[in-house]
């Protein structure tokens, strides 16, 4: 296997005060890669980082061996980086088919191949995003940066304020696309779901990648040092 | 797509009265109705330009007459060199519709593409601004370039030519114009419709998202402003037509206003919205401007009533809200 993505020494600023200190990872081509840690360690602004969304410092973002550390968001989302946003963050006042039609890229997954791998959004395709519910706008973020035809998926929380039923559909949804191939960063908070559907875990405390192991490694000790809550 | 809304039906009932009024006006004599609906179409059209840009995409140009004005005098400089026989740039000018709309869509579309440029890379008040500037900029261009009339504007001694149709009669330059306006609003509704409608409304609502999703926000933004810019650039080579006058009260800061007013009024982002904003305007100007010389300060009132309490303009009192009411 080859690696996709290298995040190696990223170091990122909100002005003055300094977010990551020197995160490194690295996802091969095919794997799930879960990115660790409680709030505010750095997990979201890793994700901006690698999707171009936040300026680097310093540190190198590399991406089927092209640094794209300085390039713009829509020509690193171009080479296949697609992201689900934190808190879906669909277009609100676009139908459901707008949502999808506006990110689409040639590729195996049109409107047709979103609409059969989620029926509901085939059942609402007119209907205005901001009327969906809380699963079916997640489901539309999903298959919105599936349309950009990625080769990687980023979920940011993907499942987070979701009831219980609606959780399990996510996470059936994200093992079916590891199932297609796709290589996934995900970043959520339920450490079973995590645990079962990743190949390789790393942990981030205070903007630095402190721990990098299968989630089998993952010990009581490391849950509580850096992961309880 | 949606099934036939309420708003399908109305402007349906729009196109269809748009072009029934002039041919009923034709055979009763009342030749002032057609040439009142001539300017009723012009206008809608330049405000389809306008919508484009501000509807779809949140773009509040304050200087789209530069590009209504750049048209008219396309119009005029072509028909006077085609008329004195002198050469323009080389070249002949011309007297035929179909070249001067290319011509001036063209000059209006570079206009746009080198302004759009500069403003786009700004947002909000300063975009405003800017737009404005370049506008106010090529309007003082405009009146002091006494070659094409300074001050003075430019007149069309003899209106130019459509092929199969006389253009002097009041009734086939009002169908050339009604044609024009259904081909903008056929365009704007392709251009909703399509991926790149989609991005451009996605665009509005958040552009650094829309980057995430692999579309460059300036280009499509870009694009925009200037297919913009060219539909009201036709609009203003067509108005030149009409009044037989090309005049660089077109390019001021005050048409700009006007077609915004339009958007406002009809219902931006409507399809149909500057159809109906350009009928009121020009409808209250007729009915209130002959009873009190202070007609715009009524105008006022309505458009501030359009604001507080019909954001979605008359269109949208009419159909609700829109695309999902």
């Amino acid at each position: 296997m080859t690696a996709l993505v290298e995040l190696s020494g990223l170091e990122v600023f909100y002005g003055a005060s300094q977010a990551l200190f020197g995160v490194d990872l690295s996802i091969e081509a095919g794997q799930a890669v879960a990115l660790m840690g409680r709030n505010g360690m750095g997990k979201s602004t890793s994700i901006r980082a690698l999707c171009r969304v936040q300026p680097v410092a310093s540190g190198k973002v590399v991406f089927d061996g092209t640094d794209i550390t300085g390039l713009p968001s829509f020509r690193a989302a171009r080479l296949g980086i697609g992201l689900v946003p934190e808190g879906r963050r669909c277009f609100a006042t676009l139908s459901v088919d707008e949502n999808l039609i506006a990110a689409a890229r040639p590729g195996y997954w049109t409107l047709e191949t979103v609409r059969d791998f989620f029926p509901r959004l085939a059942e609402r395709a007119d209907q205005q995003a901001s009327t969906l519910s809380g699963g079916e706008q997640q489901m539309l973020a999903i298959g919105r940066a599936l349309m950009t035809n990625p080769r990687l998926l980023v979920l940011d929380e993907a499942t987070e304020g979701l009831a219980p039923v609606i959780r399990k559909e996510i996470w059936e949804t994200i093992a079916k696309l590891k199932a297609q191939g796709l290589s996934i960063l995900i970043v959520d908070k339920t450490l079973a779901e995590l645990k079962q559907i990743a190949d390789a875990c790393v942990i981030l405390e205070r903007g630095r990648s402190v721990w990098t192991g299968v989630p089998d490694a993952i010990t009581e000790d490391l849950e509580s040092r850096y992961l309880g809550v | 797509m949606p099934d036939f809304t309420k708003e399908h039906a109305l402007n349906a009932v729009i196109a269809l009265g748009l072009l029934v009024v002039p041919l009923w006006a034709y055979f009763a004599g009342e030749i002032f109705t057609i040439t009142l609906f001539t300017r009723i179409t012009i206008l809608a059209l330049a405000g389809v330009g306008l919508n484009i840009a501000l509807g779809l995409g949140g773009m509040v140009s304050f200087g789209h007459a530069v590009y209504f004005g750049a048209g008219g005098y396309a119009a005029g400089i072509l028909a006077q060199h085609a008329f004195n026989g002198a050469p323009l740039l080389g070249l002949s000018g011309s007297n035929q519709m179909l070249v001067i709309w290319l011509v001036a869509m063209a000059v209006s579309g570079l206009l746009a593409a080198v302004i759009g440029a500069f403003s786009l890379r700004t947002s909000g008040i300063f975009f405003i601004m800017i737009t404005l500037a370049f506008a106010q900029m090529f309007y003082y261009f405009a009146i002091s370039w006494p070659a094409y009339g300074g001050e003075d504007g430019l007149p069309i001694y003899v209106r130019n030519q459509f092929p199969g149709l006389n253009t002097m009669r009041p009734l086939e330059l009002f169908l050339i114009c009604w044609g024009v306006l259904m081909a903008g609003l056929a365009l704007f509704a392709t251009l909703r419709a399509s991926r790149f409608g989609a991005a451009l409304m996605a665009i509005r609502q958040n552009p650094d998202r829309v980057a995430s999703l692999g579309i460059n926000p300036f280009g499509i933004k870009l694009a925009a402003f200037v297919i913009s810019g060219m539909v009201t650039g036709l609009a203003g080579a067509l108005m030149a037509d009409l009044s037989r006058f090309a005049s660089p009260a077109g390019m001021a800061w005050t048409m700009s206003g006007e077609l915004i007013v339009i958007i406002i009024l009809g219902g931006t982002g409507r399809l149909f919205g500057p159809v109906v904003g350009a009928a009121f305007l020009v409808g209250f100007e007729v009915f209130f401007g002959g009873l009190t010389e202070h007609w715009k300060l009524w105008l006022g009132v309505v458009l501030l009533a359009a604001v507080l309490f019909g954001r979605g303009g008359i269109v949208g009192l009419i159909a609700g809200r829109e695309r999902f009411g």
